[in-house]
Parts: structure tokens; C-alpha cells; sequence
């Protein structure tokens, strides 16, 4: 990025001010999608430009952050973005989970847990829960309005009438505060549980859509089911190939072509740690 | 004492062309009225400005709750409508590709409103869904099939179970039989008869088939051009009719 | 024992230098420049300025050799850098009627006052390829006209035949500064729809044509020429002219036949572009004036009509962000996916 002079973390300050409205609104009603006027950013739509505006708004000069990417800070869209605000507000960087003030992610959940002085900052590719089910957003604003969620209910129970269990593994619908229905990215819905009570802010970005919103640290997030069909966890039958972690979310790696595969943990700061550990 | 519900003066102007002049009348609890006329007459869009399917240029509509309490329909926000027409009220389109849910399936259609009023318990939705298709006639054994796979027949009736299923107090019909075969007609009307009867159902039924009011009505209202013609009990219409229209349609039709 | 698959940063770099060589093709053959971009390609830039939303000969020049001649990447590094200019405040509308015209048609009547005048225009070329293309123009080329030719939807608004328009006293949305949000008033549609991807907007249009919302347009005149841009400066208080840019308008004459209370009349449909873009103009007026249906009373049956479907999936560079991310990595969400087909298929087994 050579050529013009770009301001702090590259938005001017008039649209960091108005990003900063928009988190504020989302943090007072959580779940609700803010609607803001994304900007385009150096970075493809689609690409995580929501979570970066996010981050940009949010970030200071004191701040230290770390991005990840399928759990990973070395898959080629953290790079990326991580040389990004390197680049253009010089701040610190870390793969460090505890180290870091601002986290922003992209279809994971750190292991460790987080802390009340951290900020995690999700990418959102499509917002709303509903739109699969339904395609307007005059019709969702009204759903989400009034409240009308049954229908999400009616895929559930279709999963369960056809596969006899509810066949969604990631972007797993949640409810948030006991009032609106959220989409918590497509992270895998191992997840989920990690993002009830989070001791951290948990920031939502979908720069396409133009949409913000928040679960403020300490807020009920309660995954959708049934009563006699209650939210589950996928289980591995091995732990991590490396560290040995029985807890941790694995990802598959194929070793050959003779089907040959292990399981290793998909948050490698979090397996590193573990390693040393032993 | 208060009718189930109480239509005054309704009326609805498509631009200047005049849709439905005034109607007024009063349904009361397990009463059938069936509205009957030719196709062109307003029926329709006195049934949908009644149901709330369509706002009414003026006129109200008051519904008595299950507390006595009576409440004027165009008072009430939209979550207060919206509620009121899946629980209490039923509405059974004519096609009934407009009143199901074609993409899920046919237990999912009748577990629909269950889920919409909050119930989270996946067996008892189910047990109910089966209950209702065995009600309508619909073999359990299709329960997860998809109302695609479905004749006519068999989609008005899942259409029928997917509004019962919440208990209404009313449900209103727009021509619940037409384009369908006579036979399967006649096996829906049965059909319809001991459901609305066993479950003590008051209903508004469209038709432009006097056949189907004189089947399933205990009330009759005739309307011409926009206008009600003539209204009164459905066998003394049929008697004695008096409005020239009604005549005529009295004896073109019932020949037999 | 296994390493887990590291690099990323290493991978880019070297991304980064195989773009840098294929960007610039063999080294034999010499290096074009911007300014030949702007003056040879000079329809490219204008339409990567049209969807890139901002009026920069120089920086759309730029955007395109940096781009490869991939329009859609250009016009995205083009809205990238508008992100990070500051904004000072809006210009004073357009006066078209003001034009220094150099090309003006209208289809809807022969002759009118102001003439009509061909202008730059393939549109009586015979596309047949030329080895040589004429290296100079023969004779020296016609002056522009000036100013003040009257619109030739004015000269019909006398009668009472075409709908009115009048300012409107709200202030002038900005899609730029505030989320979309529908329905959508007509100056944020017209806003959309002038960033709007010009082949999606063209097959709309084209789809009304061929009866999936018919409008039955007429051109009624396409201007192309020099409109002066006028501001307000706080500091100052009065109007200054800060510069000249060229636009293409189309107003679109379309039959009504009255609905509800409005008698018989035609309607408008507005195209307005930068530079020279006039098949975007056109395709811009019919997509407006069939967006306007509801508004018109008229009935609502086809994609075109539907403004959450067209303007939601107008903008290319949101579209070839979405349709491109499916290249990033997926394998939380697919292994998440692995585990429950064969959670499923265990299930299954096991039931039978």
C-alpha cells in the first residue's frame, strides 16, 4: 500500500465515529442487527471487510491484536488482515489468546477462555438466521420485530423428522437475552456454549450487509432445540494427534492417499500452549 | 350478549371502482354463514377485509375473546393481529398452494402453529401432526412426505389440519371446494360438516356454489355487484327466495 | 511427527511477485501508461468511474492497469480509495439543461428544437475489425453546441402529457453515508442503480423488453456532453463553479395507461452516468421507471419489478466479494459437516 497517506487504521475518523454509534446501539439491544453504512474496504466484500471495520473502529494505539482464521493465525486471510493494521496503525500483534485486547476471528472460538478486557470480533458473511427460510428483509425485520421465530422451529423439527437429529453443525441459530434470534457466523456450533456468559464483548461485523451487533459481556446465549431434542456437542473418538487435548475442536488432516488421516487441534495458539505445557 | 364477531359496515374501493359496498352482520359462536354469489360479486373481498387479509377502506370488524372481552380488529397492533390469526382464526385459501408451507413437510405444515405459539416439544408437536392428519383423513404414514407429493384433495385437507391444530374459534373459507374433482368435492364437504360440527367451529365460508352453502351453512348471505342482496337462514333462502337474483340462482341451480 | 501446515505469510509474498510479473506480460514489449489508458480507453474509465462512485480520470486509469483490464477488480480498487477521502459536503444538482452538448438523440420525434446530433457513436459503425484504425481524425471534428437546448421531456410537459416532476423538499438521501433500507425512496434507488453493475442492469432491462415487465419505452432523449459542478463552500456562503465533468442522461418516455386516479400519461424513466456510458444510462431509465410500478399502481409481476431483489444484487463489487470468499478456507464449517454426515450415516446404519 504505497502512494496516499491513510489515516489510523485507514478509516477516517467520521466513519469510525459512525461505525462506533452503530457497536453502541448493538451492545445496548444485543442480538439486534444495527444497520451501518459499511464502507469498501481494501479488501474483497465478502472477506471478512466487516470484522476489519469493526476492529478499525475499535482499535487504539495501546491495543494488541490478534486475527485468526479457522482458528489458525497463519491461514492466509489472518495474514492478510493482520498485515493490514500493522500497516496502517503500527499496532502490536500477538498469537497469544490472553495477550491480546482485540481478537478478531473468523469462524472460531478461541479454546482459552477470554477475559473481561478483551473484545472479540467476529466476520459475518449473512447475518440473518431467518434468511435461508426467508429470503426478504422486510419480512425478517418484521419476524425479528414481532418476535416470530416459529419458523426456524419448523427446521428443526424437519432435521429431526428426516435425519433424527438436528442436522445444523455450524451458524448454529442462538437466542440471545431471551429476545432476538442471532446467527453467531459460521462457527461450528461447538462453540456456542462458550458464547453464554462470555466474560468478554463479542462484536459482530457483516460489512456486505451493512449490519453490526453485540453480545455484551455476561449475556445469556441459549443455542435453539427442543426440549426432548436438546443442543448436543460433537465428540472426537481420539484427542489432538499433537497435544493431546481431549477438549479442543479437531480439524482433519488427510496424511495419504490411502485414507490415511488424523485429528489435530484447529486453534493452533491454543495447541502450541499445550505442547509447551507438557 | 355479543356476537363471535361483529362486521359494521364494511366497505373497500379498489381506486374509484367500488369493491364492496356497506356490509354489516353479526356471526355467533358454531354458526356456519356461507356467502354466496357469482364470481365478480365482492365476496371475496368481503371475506379477506373481515379476516384481515386485506385492510377495508372503512368499517370495523370487533371479535369477542375467549375472556368475553370484546376488541376492534383495526385497533389491534400488528403482533396483536398477527397472534390473533394463528391462534384463534383459521384462514383455508381456495388454492391451497397459498395457505401451506410447500417447502416442509406435511407434519411440519400442521406442527407449524404449535411451534409459532411456543411449543419446544418436538414429540408432543408430532403426536399432534399425526393426530390431526388422521382427523383429515391423510395416512399417518405420510407425515414426512412433502405436499407436492399430494392431490388436491389431499392438500386442501392438510390445509384444513394445519388451522385446526391450534384449537380456533373461527376459520375462515374461500372456496374451500373449487378445483376440485365432484367426488373428492363431496368427500371434503362430508369431511368439513363433521369437523366444523364436532368441534363446535362458527366459520365464513365463500362459495359460488349453492350446493356447498346448502351443505355446510345454517346461514346465508347473497351479494350481487358489490352488494349484499339478501340474507337470512339457509333453507328459507333456498324455500323462498325473494331478491330477483337469488331466484334465478335458486333455480339454475337446484334443479334437482 | 506431523508439523501443522504453516506459511501463510510466505505463500502471499510470493502471490504478491507472480501478480507483479503476469501484471506486466513480457518485458519486450513496452509498458503502456496511464495516460494512454485514459485517452485510448477512455470508455473503460468511465465506466470503472461510474461503479467505482468516483470521478477521477486519472485514478480509474490507474485502477485498470493495476487491475489487468479486469473491470470489476478496478472498479472495487476504485471504491477502496473512496473510502479514504474526506468529505467535504454535497455539490448543487446537476444542470443538465446547462450541457455543452456533444451528442444529443431523441427517438420520439424528428426533428425538435436544438437538432439532434450523432456525436461519438459506434452505433452506424460496420463492426467489421480494422488493422489500420484511422490514426487522425480528417477534418478538424464539429464544435460542441452550447448550452440551453431544451429538454425534449419539457417540450411535452406543457401539454399535460407526461407526469410532472417536482423537487422535493426532503433532503437528498446518500446510500454512501446511510444503510439501504427498504422500500427505498427514488433518489437512493436512482443512487443504486448509477453503481449498480452495468451487465446485470443491462439484462434487466433487456428481460422488460422481452415481456417480463414490460414498460413501453421510448428514448426520449440521450444527452452526452460537459455539465459544470457547482458548490457551496461553508466558508464562503455563495455557489462557485470547483469543475467540469462529463455525464450521460437518458430520459426515458414510457406509456401509461392510468391507474386509480390518474388519468392517462406518460412516465419517466431517469439514467444519469459519468463520462460516457450510454448503454448503462438506457438500461439504468427502464430499470427506474419499472421499479417505480408500485408507486404507479401498476402490477408487480416481475424480477425487475422487485426492488429488494434488484438492488440488493445490483452492486458487483459486493457480488464478486461474496461469489469470490468461497476460495478462502472452509474447514471448520466442512469438518463440522464431516462429523455430522457420518454421525448421520451411523445412525442410519445402525437403525437398519
Amino acid at each position: 500500500m504505497s502512494g496516499p497517506h491513510y489515516n489510523f487504521a485507514y478509516l477516517n475518523e467520521q466513519t469510525k465515529r459512525m461505525i462506533r454509534r452503530a457497536i453502541l446501539k448493538a451492545v445496548a439491544i444485543p442480538g439486534y442487527q444495527v444497520p451501518f453504512a459499511a464502507r469498501e474496504m481494501p479488501m474483497p466484500l465478502g472477506w471478512g471487510t466487516g470484522g476489519v471495520q469493526v476492529t478499525a473502529a475499535c482499535l487504539t494505539a495501546e491495543d494488541t491484536l490478534k486475527v485468526i482464521d479457522q482458528g489458525a493465525d497463519d491461514t492466509t486471510n489472518a495474514v492478510s488482515i493482520r498485515k493490514f493494521f500493522v500497516k496502517t496503525a503500527n499496532v502490536a500483534t500477538t498469537e497469544q489468546t490472553e495477550e491480546a485486547t482485540i481478537i478478531q476471528t473468523r469462524h472460531r472460538f478461541p479454546e482459552t477462555p477470554l477475559k473481561e478486557n478483551q473484545i472479540l470480533v467476529y466476520q459475518v458473511p449473512i447475518p440473518e438466521p431467518l434468511r435461508f427460510l426467508e429470503p426478504r428483509e422486510t419480512e425478517t425485520r418484521k419476524m425479528h420485530a414481532l418476535e416470530e421465530y416459529g419458523v426456524m422451529h419448523v427446521k428443526l423439527y424437519e432435521d429431526i423428522s428426516r435425519f433424527g437429529e438436528i442436522a445444523t453443525a455450524y451458524a448454529y441459530p442462538a437466542l440471545v437475552n431471551d429476545r432476538y434470534m442471532f446467527d453467531p457466523s459460521p462457527i461450528p456450533k461447538f462453540d456456542n456454549p462458550k458464547l453464554d456468559q462470555s466474560p468478554a464483548l463479542q462484536l459482530f461485523g457483516a460489512g456486505r450487509e451493512k449490519r453490526i451487533y453485540a453480545i455484551p459481556p455476561y449475556t445469556k446465549v441459549k443455542s435453539l432445540d427442543f426440549e426432548d431434542y436438546p443442543f448436543t456437542l460433537p465428540t472426537w473418538e481420539k484427542p489432538c494427534a499433537i497435544c493431546g487435548s481431549k477438549t479442543s475442536y479437531l480439524d482433519e488432516i488427510l496424511t495419504d492417499d490411502q485414507g490415511g488421516r488424523m485429528f489435530v487441534c484447529s486453534d493452533t495458539d491454543y495447541c502450541r500452549k499445550n505442547q509447551v505445557a507438557k | 350478549m355479543n356476537g363471535l364477531l361483529t362486521v359494521d359496515n364494511i366497505t373497500k374501493n379498489y381506486g374509484s371502482r367500488v369493491g364492496c359496498h356497506p356490509a354489516s352482520f353479526e356471526l355467533w359462536p358454531g354458526e356456519v354463514l356461507a356467502i354466496v354469489g357469482e364470481s365478480g360479486s365482492g365476496k371475496t373481498t368481503l371475506l379477506k377485509c373481515i379476516s384481515g387479509q386485506m385492510d377495508p377502506t372503512s368499517g370495523s370488524v370487533r371479535y369477542t375473546k375467549r375472556d368475553g372481552e370484546q376488541i376492534l380488529f383495526q385497533n389491534l397492533s400488528e403482533a396483536e393481529r398477527r397472534f390473533l390469526m394463528r391462534t384463534d382464526w383459521g384462514f383455508v385459501h381456495q388454492d391451497a398452494r397459498d395457505g401451506l408451507r410447500m417447502g416442509v413437510s406435511a407434519g411440519a405444515n400442521v406442527g407449524e402453529r404449535l411451534m409459532a405459539v411456543g411449543d419446544r416439544h418436538y414429540g408432543h408437536i408430532r403426536k399432534s401432526a399425526a393426530d390431526w392428519l388422521r382427523q383429515v383423513e391423510i395416512d399417518v404414514e405420510r407425515i414426512d412426505d412433502s405436499p407436492w407429493s399430494f392431490s388436491g384433495g389431499m392438500r386442501q385437507r392438510l390445509q384444513i389440519a394445519r388451522n385446526l391444530v391450534t384449537a380456533p374459534r373461527i376459520i375462515f373459507m374461500d372456496e374451500p371446494t373449487g378445483g376440485l374433482d365432484v367426488s373428492v368435492q363431496a368427500r371434503l364437504l362430508d369431511l368439513m360438516r363433521g369437523l366444523v360440527r364436532n368441534l363446535g367451529l362458527a366459520a365464513v365460508i365463500v362459495t359460488h356454489d349453492l350446493a356447498v352453502a346448502r351443505l355446510l351453512s345454517t346461514r346465508m348471505m347473497v351479494m350481487q355487484a358489490g352488494s349484499v342482496i339478501e340474507t337470512g337462514l339457509t333453507d328459507q333462502i333456498l324455500e323462498d327466495p325473494q331478491a330477483p337474483y337469488t331466484q334465478l340462482l335458486v333455480s339454475s341451480v337446484l334443479q334437482v | 511427527m506431523y508439523v501443522a501446515v504453516k506459511g501463510g505469510e510466505k505463500a502471499i509474498d510470493a502471490a504478491h511477485q507472480l501478480l507483479a510479473e503476469a501484471r506486466r506480460g513480457d518485458p519486450s514489449i513496452p509498458e503502456i501508461s496511464t495516460n494512454q489508458i485514459e485517452e485510448q480507453l477512455s470508455l473503460g474509465v468511465d465506466r470503472v468511474m461510474n461503479e467505482g462512485s468516483l470521478y477521477d480520470r486519472g485514478f480509474a486509469s490507474l485502477a485498470i492497469k493495476q487491475a489487468r483490464g479486469d473491470m470489476i477488480e478496478a472498479i472495487f480498487l476504485l471504491r477502496a480509495a473512496r473510502t479514504t477521502l474526506t468529505r467535504f459536503g454535497y455539490a448543487l444538482p446537476l444542470d443538465t439543461a446547462q450541457m455543452q452538448i456533444r451528442r444529443r438523440i431523441s427517438a420520439a420525434f424528428k426533428d425538435l428544437p436544438g437538432g439532434q446530433i450523432l456525436g461519438p457513436t459506434f452505433d452506424y459503425t460496420h463492426r467489421l475489425l480494422e488493422e489500420v484504425l484511422v490514426p487522425e481524425p480528417a477534418k478538424e471534428a464539429p464544435q460542441p453546441i452550447l448550452a440551453d437546448v431544451p429538454k425534449v421531456l419539457g417540450l411535452l410537459g406543457s401539454e399535460g402529457l407526461i407526469e410532472l416532476e417536482f423537487a422535493s423538499d426532503q433532503p437528498v438521501g446518500d446510500i454512501t453515508q446511510d444503510p439501504p433500507s427498504f422500500p427505498m425512496s427514488r433518489d437512493q434507488r436512482l443512487q443504486s442503480l448509477a453503481r449498480g453493475d452495468e451487465g446485470f442492469l443491462l439484462s434487466l432491462a433487456y428481460s422488460s423488453q422481452r415481456g417480463f415487465g414490460r414498460t413501453h419505452p421510448f428514448a426520449g432523449e440521450i444527452r452526452l456532453g460537459e455539465v459544470e459542478v457547482c458548490f457551496i463552500p461553508e466558508e464562503l456562503g455563495f455557489e462557485i463553479v470547483i469543475g467540469e465533468m462529463t455525464v450521460t442522461e437518458c430520459e426515458m418516455i414510457n406509456q401509461f395507461k392510468g391507474s386509480g386516479n390518474t388519468p392517462p400519461q406518460f412516465t419517466r424513466g431517469y439514467g444519469l452516468t459519468f463520462g460516457h456510458c450510454e448503454r448503462k444510462a438506457m438500461s439504468m431509465a427502464l430499470v427506474d421507471r419499472a421499479l417505480r410500478a408500485g408507486e404507479l399502481g401498476e402490477e408487480r409481476s416481475a424480477p425487475i419489478h422487485d426492488e429488494e431483489f434488484v438492488i440488493s444484487h445490483a452492486d458487483n463489487v459486493q457480488a464478486t466479494g461474496f461469489v469470490e470468499h468461497l476460495k478462502l478456507p472452509h474447514y471448520v464449517d466442512f469438518q463440522s459437516e464431516l462429523l455430522l454426515l457420518r454421525q448421520l450415516r451411523q445412525d442410519k446404519d445402525r437403525a437398519e
